[in-house]
């Protein structure tokens, strides 16, 4: 076997390693029904929900807790399938999340709450501003 | 008044650059096609005019948008969004690309700026290279077009020059369409960054530079000049590894100083897709001096450079096209443009892809099986190395393009991104750094001189067994005892020293030749500094009281973060720490502020009370009138080493009205270790709830304790003149002068008894300090008595998150040697370009 073949058969090796380990790896988004599933089986991986915060008609965000220290907050949050879950996250609220049009967490159901480890927000504000106020 | 003419010329001119790029393509092309020597000399006088006229076109383009938010036209939506009234010119700039549509506008500036140099430094490949490039140009072009193409309701491109009005529904502009908002809403806080001045146009230039080794590998392809387009494109790529590498490092730096999650790296998307083609560039680089050198690796050099601009463009779409949304923190969202940028990825896989395949039989290659004993062998599998540390991080970045490929073929996939990125990019990224370092230090050796076994181990055996001594001594020094980060050790310092002896030796006889071994010092110690600040990075914020900040809070946060009481100090990784209060930051002068020192008119205006100081210079007088930056408050802690020296800090919290709070860290940087805090959070006064009064009945002179702070009242004064109270003769003001003995100085508080129209009225005086207000709540002047209430609040506080980053320093320094290694190696690579040049060889 000549050298270029030892090496393209190492390569190979490594990138079929690579993909193994990134399929391994990866998450998913699901919903908080499919994810209080995948807690109830016993399995504390960190998956992705996709959802937006509950607003009333008149587009005001309600089910806002913060803690007296402003050090941790839980909000609730509308999933895909417009299932609504209460949601914990042990940080700071971040800037921009009451204006974020889609929210996306990162965590896992710890019995019946669902902790967010991460929480990622795609903000219309930072790029495309939706509305313009007189007053300003 | 709305100001259309601007917009209407910008607009235009956006116009006139795409179809000039277009013409300076078409133009070029006939030249480089063109048989006859006078036809292809004529066309190619065309593709200069229309290249030189498109670069005028991109210029008229640059400036209409920077008149428009220079001038405030927040008319224009770019300008509204992007911009405000109270924003410095120097970040004006930085509005500038702030937008979708700017960042590409800086791209196509650098574009016209590089492909004016080139047509000045090429002769033979002028014609060749520039209908590429120009073509590239015009695809980037289009993305600004803003135009829609009648009849098929298709948008080509979006235009930074759109009124605002044309862009948001609201009501207003029914009532009145020439409604202009009084301002802007500003920059992204985070972006209120000098790096954020110099990043972009760094990263930007990095970026457009790629496109020049790769016209010259398609005009080699095209031309069948298979091994002469590497000498002109290796200076290029060369510099344009330096540039894009320094642009990728700007954004780490810009990210330590400005997040607080406190690191440089985040292996966000966005991240990756510029470290992706790096990689490769670097890969690139690397095969291409090797066919320099030794003419093999010709069909690598190809493959290389196409991938390398195959994935700048790659990226282009991930971080454009809206299709990272869920993924990363900071894509821009999709303007409506991911159809272009399917278009053009596909233009320039395609191109390549077909030109390659009529030329492969052709390429010359060597069919001798290369020696384990050779450099070309070693680079090659550097190379190797390089691609598939690449490809590591492409693959998962790529996750949301296989969900959509598959969404749009009807299926469904919910595969998201690894949760902790940076756990998982690190488990391979490390190992890889460790191959690359190990072939770095090795490989040099292979490039001097032809060896053999023998050779090989004396030449080796040196510097390895210096590299092994000095692991162990920083192992001891450091307390490296983790197996892995010994390892990483071990070959960094193999890197840097293996080097270090080629430097000396080249230096000696060739001093042009040391790119090499300057940049490969460089990476060592990189990965050296990567290493302790990262692998080490330690929380020393540690809240030791045993006593916790909120039993809401969960164990971590109330162990890893310490809760300062304004002026009471506690200890800290061998530091007295104290908080002093707020500062503000003026406008125009370098410097703070302390906040009782000014009394403040609006958000953006304070008159300094007395003369005002800032580490001992003075910056103020009293009574002047002060701009401050209203949104920024700063905290100032203050550190005492044992030794007694003292140093402060000043952790900033950014409070912008419509993108909430942004905290920034404030570094005390020393040789060996940078210290690294930031304000997790603070009392806000709106959340202050004031004790219920305590009343006091004292006679002057007499001492008490309010909080356990010793108060004394000096006297009392009627007083004949209260600002915003009118007094008649018959009315009755009377002022105390309380002084309480604060920690650090006296406090002054002055509450004033009032009977006015036989009412009696009470303005306390408050100590902000101590959190005090203090009322004279009623007078006995045939007793020489009084009686005071004293309020108390808690005293201001803030939570601060520390963390100690041993050796961050040689991760800066080795970026700096890298970047002169990248530009020693430039100026021999282009030097050797010239020389062949001006023999009329190209």
């Amino acid at each position: 076997m000549k050298k270029s073949h030892i090496i393209a058969l190492l390569v190979i090796a490594v990138a079929v390693f690579i993909i193994i380990s990134t399929a391994g790896d990866a998450s998913t988004y699901v919903t908080f029904s499919e994810a209080r599933e995948i807690a109830a089986r016993g399995n504390d991986n960190s998956i992705h929900v996709v959802g937006e915060l509950v607003k009333t008609s008149s587009g005001e965000i309600t089910g806002i807790l913060t803690s007296s220290d402003k050090l941790s907050f839980s909000f609730d949050m509308v999933d895909e399938n417009k299932e609504v879950q209460h949601v914990y996250y042990n940080e700071p609220m971040p800037a921009d999340f009451l204006r974020s049009e889609k929210v996306v967490v990162i965590g896992s159901f710890h019995e019946d709450v669902f902790v967010a480890d991460k929480i990622l927000l795609k903000c219309p504000s930072k790029y495309q501003e939706t509305t313009v106020n007189a007053g300003i | 008044m709305i100001h259309t003419f601007i917009g209407d010329l910008g607009h235009f001119f956006a116009i006139a650059a795409f179809i000039t790029g277009l013409f300076a393509s078409f133009s070029y092309f006939k030249a480089t096609v063109a048989k006859d020597l006078s036809k292809a000399a004529s066309w190619r006088i065309n593709g200069r005019i229309f290249f030189l006229v498109h670069a005028v076109m991109i210029m008229g383009v640059v400036i209409s948008l920077f008149y428009i938010i220079y001038n405030h036209y927040f008319e224009y939506h770019y300008a509204w969004n992007h911009s405000s009234r109270r924003l410095p010119v120097y970040y004006m700039i930085s509005c500038f690309w702030e937008g979708q549509e700017g960042s590409f506008l800086l791209w196509m500036f650098w574009h016209a700026v590089l492909g004016s140099i080139l047509i000045f430094t090429n002769k033979f490949w002028e014609a060749s290279i520039m209908t590429v490039f120009t073509l590239v140009q015009a695809f980037l072009a289009s993305m600004i077009l803003g135009i829609v193409i009648p009849g098929l309701e298709l948008k080509i491109g979006s235009s930074p020059f759109l009124l605002l009005r044309d862009v948001i529904d609201a009501p207003i502009f029914n009532e009145n369409p020439d409604f202009v908002p009084e301002d802007g809403t500003g920059l992204n806080p985070l972006l209120q960054n000098y790096w954020m001045v110099i990043h972009p146009p760094t990263l930007f230039l990095g970026f457009a530079t790629t496109v020049i080794p790769f016209t010259y590998c398609i005009a080699g392809l095209w031309l069948k000049k298979y091994r002469d387009w590497v000498r002109p494109a290796l200076p290029w790529a060369l510099f344009s590894g330096a540039v894009l590498g320094l642009g990728i490092l700007m954004g780490g730096y810009w990210a330590y100083e400005t997040l607080n999650f406190g690191g440089y790296w985040n292996w966000d998307p966005v991240e990756n897709a510029v470290y992706v083609p790096w990689l490769f560039l670097v890969a690139a680089i690397h095969v291409m001096i090797t066919f320099r050198k030794s003419n093999t690796a010709l069909k690598a050099s190809v493959i290389l450079v196409i991938a390398m601009f195959v994935l700048i463009v790659y990226s282009t779409f991930l971080t454009r096209s809206g299709i990272l949304g869920d993924s990363s923190v900071h894509s821009f969202t999709d303007l409506g443009l991911s159809g272009q940028l399917l278009i053009y990825l596909a233009v320039f896989v395609l191109l390549p892809l077909v030109l390659c395949i009529l030329r492969w039989k052709d390429l010359p290659s060597t069919e001798k099986e290369v020696s384990t004993y050779s450099r070309e062998f070693w680079i090659f599998i550097g190379a190797i190395t390089l691609c598939l540390m690449g490809f590591q991080v492409l693959l998962p970045t790529s996750i949301p393009v296989y969900n959509s490929i598959i969404e749009s073929f009807g299926g469904v996939s919910n595969v998201a991104p690894p949760t902790d990125q940076i756990e998982f990019y690190t488990k391979f990224q490390f190992w890889f750094a460790v191959v690359i370092a190990f072939l770095s230090g090795t490989g040099q050796f292979f490039w001097w001189r032809k060896m053999d076994k023998k050779q090989l181990l004396n030449s080796l055996l040196p510097p390895v067994i210096i590299s092994l001594l000095v692991t162990v001594v920083l192992m001891e020094w450091l307390d490296v005892y983790n197996i892995s980060f010994i390892i990483l050790l071990l070959a960094s310092v193999y890197t840097v020293i293996a080097n270090g002896k080629i430097l000396i030796k080249v230096l000696k006889s060739s001093p042009k030749l040391s790119g090499g071994a300057v940049a490969h010092i460089g990476v060592g110690l990189m990965l050296v500094g990567i290493l302790f600040s990262s692998g080490y990075s330690e929380v020393v914020s540690l809240n030791n009281t045993g006593m916790l900040i909120s039993r809401q809070l969960d164990e971590e946060f109330n162990r890893e973060n310490l809760l300062l009481f304004l002026n009471e100090p506690k200890t800290m990784a061998n530091y007295q720490i104290k908080y002093k209060g707020e500062r503000l930051e003026p406008t125009e002068s370098d410097g703070l502020i302390h906040k009782n020192d000014i009394t403040k008119i609006d958000a953006f205006t304070a008159v300094a009370t007395k003369d005002v100081f800032f580490e001992g210079r003075q910056l103020y007088n009293k009574n002047d009138t002060i701009p401050i930056h209203g949104e920024n408050i700063y905290y100032e802690v203050e550190l005492t080493s044992m030794e007694g020296t003292k140093y402060n800090l000043y952790p900033r919290i950014q409070d912008n009205p419509t993108m909430g709070l942004a905290p920034s860290p404030s570094i005390k940087r020393d040789m060996s270790k940078d210290l690294y805090a930031h304000v997790v959070s603070r009392l806000t006064r709106e959340d202050v709830e004031w004790s219920e009064i305590k009343e006091y009945e004292i006679s002057p002179k007499d001492t008490f304790f309010i909080n356990d702070y010793v108060a004394k009242v000096d006297g009392l004064q009627r007083i004949f003149e209260l600002e915003g109270v009118d007094l008649t003769p018959n009315d009755v003001a009377i002022k105390g002068y309380i002084s309480i003995e604060g920690e650090e100085q006296e406090y002054q508080a002055n509450p004033i008894f009032l009977i006015k129209d036989g009412l009696v009225g009470r303005i306390p005086g408050e100590v902000d300090d101590l959190g005090f207000r203090i009322t004279l709540m009623n007078i006995f002047p045939d007793e020489n008595k009084f009686v005071i209430g004293a309020e108390t609040r808690q005293k201001d506080w803030i939570i601060l998150k520390a963390m100690e980053k041993p050796l961050i320093n040689i991760l800066w320094i080795g970026t700096l040697v890298l970047m002169a290694g990248f530009g020693v190696a430039v100026t021999r690579r282009y030097s050797e370009f010239k020389k062949m040049r001006e023999k009329g060889v190209e």
